[in-house]
């Protein structure tokens, strides 16, 4: 177990570097010249050829790319000293050293830690009220598949979850803040928590109420089909022979094996929340790292755009890793070496 | 001489289903005593683990009809509630299961597993006595050093232990009856005559009755006192097994005894499979079931066959041995026209 995750971290680590170098390339060779933004910017829209070849010198893209990926790496691990133009200031970027944002002249990483706690509550928040209802609903669907009830729950929630999810957010936002007006929860949007719990949960309510049945529809399909397919096994059967009690047949026996595939699509789904829910963000003006990837993006804001990608996929690789643990947790048969 | 253990009276088990009606059993009776065993034979589909599920209840009421009586010591269990059936099973009743890879949990430790049947019915008893009551039940089964195995999971197991450690869960509870549904069929020849003798040892140590389901004659032969023969829902033959298996008096049995391979006859002895498909059970052939596929059935005078259904009535030979065929003459027709092909070093020189 211990070998397999040292095995799994190191080679997670890998395809990290090769994310970071993928990102790299893509903006070194891309189509827009990356010395533009900044040169617009910092020159107030007169940014002529001659003045951008000074910020590509400063910035360093004369040099060949690998030697800037060295820098960029080294960085990472040591922290470096960026420099914009000749006679601006020298920025100090400690490591572990993402860049420092065009626009805000701050340190990436530091900037992300700050907005981390916002994107982790409102996926922690919404994950845990879709996950929280979608299974028991699934469950109890499954234990009376056929029956009317199943039926209009199955319709219904397909109806829901047909509607694009942005839709359903900003129409969730504009119906409670703009034609209810609900007191309280209105005001969305993130406020730490060690300041004020109470304003932090309902600033965040709406976001997981949105997230919560928009997700919850999708987990009750899951779980539903799940459980409907392990109600059907042999050792159902068995255990139900042996004289069981219906609840520890559905939940000791039946439940366990159907949350396998469900915790395959919650890792995969929960790194996706993690690593900016840009729709919820936005709609509920929360700041995270979803909205500040996407302002990154409007803004021609590199540093930012990579170190965003570069996060989701450090989480993506993360939650595939604990999704395997958990694997084999559930099922003996999984060993992981 | 006191009430048999399990009696079965007209036992019907229907499915509605979107096309109609599946009538997987219909009008099935029978009976066992303690310390018997019941082979219950025929093909896939013929009703077999249908009927015996039914003595367990374990048909969803929501999508099984059942009609009928089954009896347990006087006991009716068709309309019993729930909460009385889950006394019944796994402590009175006990059923075990062909695949028991697939009917174990593999998520649970075996031993686990026996632990848990034992104490849903023994709910005084501690962890520690369930665990100790799981070793013992492995040992008694033949597992080697049960209590190192005990904490194993199902998937540690060879196939022959899985199945072994599937009967010990069987008989944790002592039960009175055991049903045993094509215990042999996922396993090698080998390991299906231990389990087989590991049975008839087990059931002449607990003196239990045990309903053996199979389309294995062979396995019959060796464990059963009585047979019935079931196609498309309904009995067709019923009797004791050394009668039936001597005198099988109705074409299908004999349909099935010609498909026994035999390896230990010379080679002039022909395996001879049933001509045609098993009947749709959602609208069965008029008359006799087996008629379509009968070689004998011109033997019976006009269309009777095809029109009418026989009883399950006494034959040639004597009350205990029932049939449900119009041949009258079918003793005659065993000696001379399916002996020879299917045995004939059993037919005397003329």
């Amino acid at each position: 177990m211990f070998a397999y995750l040292v095995k799994r971290v190191l080679s997670g680590i890998v395809v990290l570097f090769l994310v970071s170098l993928s990102i790299f390339l893509l903006f070194w060779f891309g189509p827009s010249e990356p010395a533009q933004s900044i040169c617009d910017r910092e020159t107030s829209n007169r940014c002529t050829p001659e003045r951008l070849e000074v910020f590509r010198e400063t910035l360093g893209f004369n040099n060949p790319w690998y030697q800037e990926y060295g820098t960029f790496i080294d960085g990472v691990f040591t922290g470096r000293e960026i420099k914009f133009s000749k006679n601006t200031k020298v920025y100090d970027c400690e490591a572990p050293c993402l860049g420092i944002s065009y626009r805000t002249k701050q340190d990436v990483f530091d900037e992300m830690k700050t907005r981390m706690p916002a994107t982790l509550s409102v996926a922690l928040g919404g994950a845990t009220l879709y996950l929280l209802l979608g299974i028991p609903i699934g469950v109890a669907a499954a234990k009376r598949r056929g029956t009317l009830a199943d039926k209009a729950l199955v319709s219904s929630f397909l109806a829901i979850s047909s509607i694009p999810y942005y839709l359903f957010a900003l129409l969730a936002w504009l119906f409670v803040t703009i034609n209810l007006q609900v007191p309280v929860i209105s005001d969305t949007g993130y406020f730490p928590i060690t300041d004020n719990p109470g304003k932090w949960a309902s600033g965040m309510l709406l976001a997981w109420i949105a997230l919560g049945i928009f997700g919850c529809t999708q987990y009750t399909r899951y779980s539903r089909g799940s459980m409907v397919e392990v109600l059907s096994e042999d050792y159902i059967r068995t255990a139900k022979a042996k004289g069981l009690p219906n609840r520890t047949v559905i939940y000791k026996h039946g439940l366990r094996s159907a949350l396998v595939p469900v915790v395959t699509i919650f890792g995969i789904d929960f790194g996706t929340l993690l690593a900016g829910t840009i729709f919820t963000e936005r709609i509920f003006d929360i700041e995270g790292i979803g909205l500040w990837g996407l302002e990154a993006v409007y803004q021609k804001d590199l540093p930012v755009v990579s170190a965003t990608a570069l996060f989701g996929a450090a989480i993506l690789i993360t939650s595939n890793l604990i999704v395997d643990v958990i694997y084999s947790v559930l099922d003996p048969r999984v060993r992981l070496s | 001489m006191d009430d048999p253990l399990l009696v079965v009276e007209d036992l019907t088990v229907q499915f509605p289903t979107e096309d109609g009606v599946v009538t997987a059993v219909s009008n099935l009776s029978y009976q066992v005593e303690l310390g018997k065993t019941l082979g219950i034979v025929g093909e896939s589909g013929s009703g077999k683990s249908v009927s015996s599920m039914a003595v367990l209840g374990l048909h969803d009421a929501r999508s099984a009809r059942i009609t009928g009586s089954i009896r347990v010591r006087g006991t009716e269990v068709v309309g019993m509630s729930e909460a009385k059936l889950r006394k019944l099973r796994g402590n009175e009743i006990a059923m075990i299961f062909q695949d028991a890879l697939a009917a174990l949990h593999p998520f649970y430790r075996v031993g686990g597993q026996l632990a848990e049947a034992y104490r849903v019915h023994h709910p005084s008893a501690s962890k520690r006595d369930a665990r100790r009551k799981a070793i013992e039940m492995l040992d008694r089964v033949g597992i080697p050093k049960p209590d190192r195995r005990v904490d194993d999971f199902p998937h540690q197991f060879s196939g022959g232990m899985r199945q072994r450690a599937m009967i010990a869960m069987g008989l944790i509870n002592d039960p009175s009856l055991l049903i045993a549904d094509e215990p042999t069929t996922a396993l090698d020849v080998t390991v299906q005559a231990q389990i087989l003798d590991l049975l008839q040892d087990l059931q002449r140590e607990f003196n239990s009755a045990v309903i053996i389901i199979t389309h294995d004659l062979g396995v019959i032969a060796e464990m059963a006192d009585d047979v019935l023969v079931m196609y498309a829902g309904r009995a067709v033959e019923y009797g004791p097994c050394k009668e039936i298996m001597v005198h099988p008096e109705m074409p299908y049995t004999w349909g099935l005894l010609s498909s026994v391979p035999d390896v230990t006859s010379d080679t002039s002895a022909r395996m001879i499979p049933i001509p045609g498909n098993p009947p749709s059970l959602l609208s069965p052939p008029t008359g006799c079931a087996f008629h379509p596929r009968c070689v004998h059935r011109d033997k019976v005078p006009g269309d009777l066959c095809s029109t009418t259904l026989p009883e399950l009535i006494p034959g040639g030979r004597g009350p205990q041995h029932l049939k449900r065929c119009h041949l009258s003459n079918s003793d005659a027709i065993y000696e001379a026209e399916v002996l020879p092909e299917i045995a004939p070093d059993l037919v005397e020189e003329p």
